[in-house]
C-alpha cells in the first residue's frame, strides 16, 4: 500500500500539497502516482513567475512508460521549481513527498485550500480506483 | 481477465505488476523497469514469452512452402537448427508479420507474434493449400528468454547434462531440440542469450531454478526498451500491413536471389525497389532533455515530414532514442515535435546498443 502522509492535502489528479506557515504551497505527486508511472526519467517544469489556473497543465512528468501531465491543483503563481529533478528525476520515485517535490506556488485564491482532500479522503479515492 | 501463461502464478508470487498485453495477462515489471533493463545489459535476466505463437511446418513440401511464404529464403539454412529472421508479406509486399524460422532438417519451426496469431495462422493455412504440408501449432509449449552477458553461463547451471552439452555447441541464431525442450540461441534484446521452449507443466519449476541461479525476472517493459536500443522492430509499431520491408529497415531480410524464386510480394517489392522507396526507417537520437515517443511528427528541413514509430528513454545511453519513418532523402539531422516544442535530433542507423555498448557514431 502506498504512503499517504496525514499532514498533507491532496487532489483527485494525484498531486499533494504542503501548506507552509508563510502561505506558500509546495506541490508534488503522490507515492501512488509515482508507483503507477514507474521509473521517472524526465520532469518538465512550468516557468517561474507564471500564473496558472486550477486544473491547467503545469508541466509534464515522463517515465520510461509514458508521459503524464501535471495539473495545477489550485490556481497560483509559480515561485520556484525543484531543479534537482533535472539531473535526478528518479528522486520522484525514491522520495515523492520530500526531495521529489515539483514546484512552490503562491495561491491566487486561498479559499481553494478549503476544498482539498485530506489523507483519509485521498486514501478512499485510491482504494476505489484499484 | 485475459489469457494466462503457465508462469502467471510465478509472476504474481514475484510481485509483478500485471497488465493486458494483446489479450494476455503479462508482467510489465517486477518493481523497476530500469533495473530490469540494466540487469540484462550487465548480467542476466529472464522473460516469460510464452504468449508467442509456435508453429511447426512438416510434410514433403515444407521447404518449398516456406520459400513461397517468406521474403527471406529458408534454403539459406544449410545447418540443422540454424534460424533466420523474415517478413511474411502479402501480395502487395507489405508486412503481415515478422518471424523466426528454424531449420529442423525435414521440418521447420516458426515463431510468430502473439498479437497477430489468428491472422498469421489463417494466412499460413490458406497458402498451405497448394502444398503438401501440415501446420501444427504447439500451444502447450511455454517459452522463457534468458538474456544478458551472463545468461548462458547461469542457464547452464540449472540444465541437465544433455541440455548443457547441446547449449554449449549452439551457434548464434541456432536452436535444437533436447528431449521435450527446445533451446535456441536467439533473443530480442541485443545481448547473447537463449530462448527456451519448455512444456507448460515444467516451466514454473525451470523458472524457479533460474531465479535461484541468479537470473532476475524482467517484464515486458524492459523487453521493449531493450529491443528498441537494439534497433529491433516491433510489429504493429514500426511496421505493419501498410508498409514494405524496404521502408522498415528490413531490406536485408529480402532474399532477391535466386531470381527465379517466387515468393508472395516479390513483384510488388521489385517494383518498389526499381522506383526507389519513398521513405526509410531510421534511428533518432535526442541528446538534450526530453523523451521521444511513438507517433510524434518528424520535420526534415527542406525535405518533408515523417513520424516516429517507437520512442523511449534509453536507460543504457541516458537519453531518448526513437525509430522513425522519414523521407528517403533525410540526412544526418531532423527535428521532432514533442508536445509544443520542436527538438533537434540526430539521424543514425540502428542499432543504438549492442552487447551493452553504444554502437552509433
Amino acid at each position: 500500500m502506498s504512503q499517504i502522509p496525514a499532514d498533507l492535502k491532496y487532489v483527485d489528479t494525484h498531486e499533494w500539497l504542503r501548506i507552509d506557515a508563510d502561505g506558500t504551497v509546495t506541490i508534488g505527486i503522490t507515492d501512488h502516482a509515482q508507483s503507477l508511472l514507474g521509473d521517472v526519467v524526465y520532469v518538465e517544469h512550468p516557468e517561474v513567475d507564471t500564473e496558472i489556473e486550477t486544473g491547467e497543465e503545469a508541466g509534464v512528468v515522463e517515465s520510461v512508460k509514458a508521459a503524464s501531465d501535471i495539473y495545477m491543483p489550485i490556481a497560483g503563481t509559480i515561485l520556484e521549481v525543484n531543479e534537482l529533478l533535472e539531473d535526478a528525476p528518479e528522486t520522484v520515485n525514491s522520495d515523492p513527498y520530500h526531495d521529489g517535490w515539483f514546484f512552490k506556488i503562491k495561491p491566487s485564491n486561498p479559499e481553494e485550500l478549503e476544498q482539498l482532500l485530506d489523507a483519509d479522503a485521498y486514501r478512499e479515492k485510491c482504494e476505489a480506483e484499484d | 481477465m485475459g489469457s494466462k501463461t503457465a508462469l502467471y502464478q510465478s509472476h504474481v508470487d514475484m510481485n509483478a505488476k500485471i497488465v493486458d498485453f494483446g489479450g494476455w495477462d503479462m508482467p510489465i515489471h517486477y518493481g523497476s523497469q530500469i533495473e530490469e533493463h540494466n540487469v540484462v545489459r550487465q548480467d542476466a535476466g529472464m522473460f516469460d514469452v510464452s504468449h508467442m505463437t509456435v508453429v511447426d511446418v512438416t510434410g514433403a513440401d515444407s521447404q518449398a512452402y516456406l520459400q513461397f511464404l517468406l521474403a527471406n529464403d529458408v534454403a539459406r539454412l544449410t545447418e540443422k537448427g540454424k534460424a533466420l529472421y523474415s517478413g511474411m508479406l502479402n501480395e502487395a509486399g507489405q508486412v503481415l508479420d515478422d518471424l523466426i524460422v528454424y531449420n529442423m532438417e525435414g521440418w521447420y519451426r516458426v515463431v510468430v507474434n502473439c498479437a497477430t496469431r489468428e491472422k498469421d495462422l489463417a494466412w499460413m493455412n490458406l497458402q498451405a493449400k497448394a502444398f503438401d504440408v501440415v501446420l501444427t501449432e504447439q500451444a502447450s509449449l511455454a517459452m522463457v528468454a534468458v538474456q544478458g552477458p551472463k545468461a548462458i553461463e547461469k542457464a547452464l547451471a540449472v540444465m541437465t547434462e544433455e541440455q548443457q552439452s547441446i547449449t554449449k555447441q549452439l551457434k548464434v541464431f541456432q536452436g535444437l531440440e533436447v528431449g521435450e525442450f527446445f533451446i535456441g540461441r536467439t533473443g530480442y534484446t541485443g545481448e547473447d542469450g537463449l530462448e527456451i521452449m519448455i512444456p507448460e507443466t515444467q516451466v514454473a519449476e525451470f523458472w524457479a531454478k533460474l531465479s535461484e541461479a541468479g537470473v532476475s525476472p524482467c517484464g515486458l517493459g524492459a523487453r521493449d526498451t531493450l529491443r528498441l536500443e537494439a534497433g529491433m522492430n516491433l510489429y504493429g509499431s514500426d511496421m505493419d500491413e501498410s508498409v514494405s520491408p524496404l521502408v522498415s529497415n528490413m531490406g536485408w531480410t529480402v532474399a532477391w536471389k535466386p531470381e527465379d524464386r517466387n515468393f508472395i510480394g516479390r513483384s510488388a517489392l521489385e517494383a518498389e525497389k526499381a522506383s526507389g522507396p519513398a521513405t526509410k526507417l531510421v534511428g533518432l537520437v535526442l541528446e538534450g532533455k526530453g523523451v521521444l515517443r511513438g507517433h510524434q511528427k518528424v520535420i526534415v528541413d527542406g525535405i518533408g515530414e515523417g513520424e516516429t514509430t517507437s520512442g523511449t528513454f534509453s536507460p543504457t545511453l541516458g537519453h531518448a532514442i526513437a525509430l522513425a519513418r522519414v523521407p528517403a532523402g533525410t540526412g544526418d539531422t531532423a527535428a521532432v515535435e514533442v508536445r509544443k516544442k520542436v527538438l533537434n535530433v540526430r539521424v543514425v542507423r540502428p542499432p543504438f546498443v549492442r552487447n551493452g555498448k553504444k554502437v552509433f557514431e
